[in-house]
């Protein structure tokens, strides 16, 4: 399986015909059990990227093709959003099962399958809970076993764990890099925050800021499984720093503007 | 420590201090905070309300026992309760009460369901909105009261319009809900279940149908407002029997007391559709609280 991002752009048109250029250009792929993470400054278009890959915008050229696909009509990406996107009127189990009701699963299948997720992200005793009973890490566990759960080939995450606060952050950042190692899945990351990219990625995508454009692919050779001291080493501390240099151009040429 | 005294020198070196009065501390006034937020404190007075009731029930009592207003305009509430116990007893109440509920909840529920489909249609697909909204936007502002004429000359003076006349009353407040209902679902929703595979029928079963749930409760909670006030109107005019009929019968041959029994039930039938409303509430949406 390869996800071969071929070309992308997009132009946003307002009502009054007014124009609006997010993505000029991108062009990139996934390979099979990868990790990829888009890094870039806010409003570079990263969100619009994502839900270009997931099938919920068009682009404006350009296309996204899935190579070496099964032949069903079940969906090949799966999205973590940021803001959780719970159904608050089901539980925590039901919410789960929801794309297996989808594909037609029968019940006793979808409850096994729903067990193996609720371990994996250890939500445990929490099943009969609704959304709005769960702390803010927790539902972004729900939204996590929901995406897994639907089997894609492709979990596309859209910056989730930046309405969390900062230590749950860190302990989900481990969490996710442990999923990622246990389902061996391709991963498609989107964050602004360079130490998470740097942390999960096997390779992270710089994006400019708008129009948001490629400024580099860079390709991070840490041993797995990451790990808490990771944060501490040098390699580590010097690929924040590289791509820091790109991000910080950036910032500073949108600071310049508003002057 | 005194803390509401500012030591004007250094305590340590009182001499070498250059200010003018070294000796003299500066006097400081004392504030206390206090919680601004106090009187948006939810305070429950439990006798209070069931008090009051009381004291204005009897003082009602006392003003119609001494007979300082003719009792035909304002009798007594025990009277009131004996001449309902009477129709109670006899069963004539219950011809009347049957009569207008049925024809409530015969209209009633034929405004929900076509309320909730209308509305999801025009809430939820284009064409549907350009061609229904204007319309209801049209004929949302007539008095429902204003068509009842209308109706009897279209269905006849028998049940029909009566029960038309509630429908189309509870209508417009339902479609409207559900209407507004459907266009705040969170789009977060419908992309996260489009996501997972649904498609646009499935999105509406399962994402649009409850996340409107709320909506739809308020509006049958207007609705039965709406719909008590038409079936009374709609039975002063051509009717034979229910309250409505009741009470204008009543009025017309003098029966204060019977009129004033045909108001308690109004009243206790709202009273009691609303609480079953509330009851419904907390099974139907279990998630929010």
């Amino acid at each position: 399986m390869r996800v071969l991002i071929d070309h992308i752009s997009k132009t946003y048109t307002d009502r009054r015909g007014g124009q609006t250029e997010a993505l000029r250009d991108i062009d990139f792929d996934i390979s099979e059990n990868e990790f990829l993470v888009i890094v870039g400054p806010s409003g570079c278009g990263k969100s619009t990227l994502l839900n270009i890959i997931a099938g919920l915008l068009s682009s404006s050229s350009g296309q996204v093709i899935f190579e070496g696909v099964r032949n069903d009509s079940s969906p090949y990406t799966a999205v973590v959003f940021q803001d959780f996107a719970l159904f608050p009127w089901r539980t925590v189990l039901k919410n789960i099962v929801y794309g297996l009701e989808e594909k037609g699963v029968n019940k006793t299948e979808q409850s096994v399958m729903a067990q193996k997720f609720i371990s994996m992200v250890g939500l445990q005793g929490f099943e009969q809970k609704y959304p709005h009973q769960l702390s803010g890490g927790m539902k972004q566990k729900v939204a996590i076993a929901r995406a897994l759960a639907n089997d894609p080939l492709l979990l596309l995450m859209d910056e989730p764990f930046s309405a969390l606060d900062a230590q749950t952050r860190m302990l989900m950042q481990y969490e996710l890099s442990r999923i990622w190692e246990e389902t061996q899945k391709s991963f498609l990351y989107i964050t602004h925050n360079i130490q998470e990219a740097v942390f999960l990625g096997d390779r992270v995508v710089v994006l400019s800021r708008r129009p948001g454009r490629i400024l580099d692919i860079v390709k991070i050779d840490l041993p797995r499984p990451r790990r808490e001291d990771l944060m501490t080493e040098k390699l580590y501390l010097k690929y924040v720093d590289w791509i820091w240099g790109y991000i910080k151009d950036q910032a500073q040429e949108t600071l310049k503007e508003m002057r | 420590m005194d803390l509401g005294v500012y030591q004007g020198s250094g305590s340590g070196d009182p001499e070498g201090d250059a200010m003018k009065n070294p000796t003299e501390p500066i006097k400081m006034e004392k504030a206390i905070v206090h919680d601004k937020t106090y009187f948006l404190q939810v305070k429950n007075h439990p006798w209070l309300s069931l008090t009051s009731f009381i004291v204005i029930l009897c003082l009602w009592e006392i003003v119609s026992r001494m007979s300082w207003t003719p009792p035909l305009f304002l009798p007594a509430p025990s009277e009131i309760l004996l001449e309902g116990w009477g129709m109670l007893k006899t069963g004539v109440i219950f011809n009347h009460v049957l009569a207008s509920l049925s024809r409530i909840l015969l209209g009633f529920s034929i405004a929900c369901v076509m309320g909730v489909l209308i509305g999801i249609l025009i809430g939820f697909f284009s064409i549907p909105e350009a061609i229904g909204s204007p319309l209801i936007a049209a004929t949302f502002p007539i008095p429902k009261i204003a068509i009842l004429p209308l109706l009897i000359l279209w269905l006849g003076i028998g049940e029909p319009p009566k029960v038309a006349v509630i429908a189309l009353g509870v209508f417009f407040p339902m479609v409207i809900n559900v209407y507004t209902g459907v266009k705040n679902v969170d789009p977060l929703l419908i992309k996260a279940a489009l996501s997972l595979g649904s498609n646009r029928t499935r999105v509406i079963r399962k994402v649009i149908l409850p996340g409107i749930l709320p909506m739809v409760f308020a509006g049958m909670k207007l609705g039965i407002g709406i719909a008590l006030l038409l079936v009374v109107a709609a039975e002063m005019v051509a009717a034979d029997a229910g309250i409505g009929f009741m009470i204008l019968t009543s009025a017309d041959l003098m029966q204060t007391k019977k009129l004033m029994v045909g108001l308690i039930i109004l009243s206790l039938l709202g009273i009691f559709f609303n609480w079953l409303f509330q009851k419904m509430e907390k099974i139907f949406i279990p998630w929010k609280q």
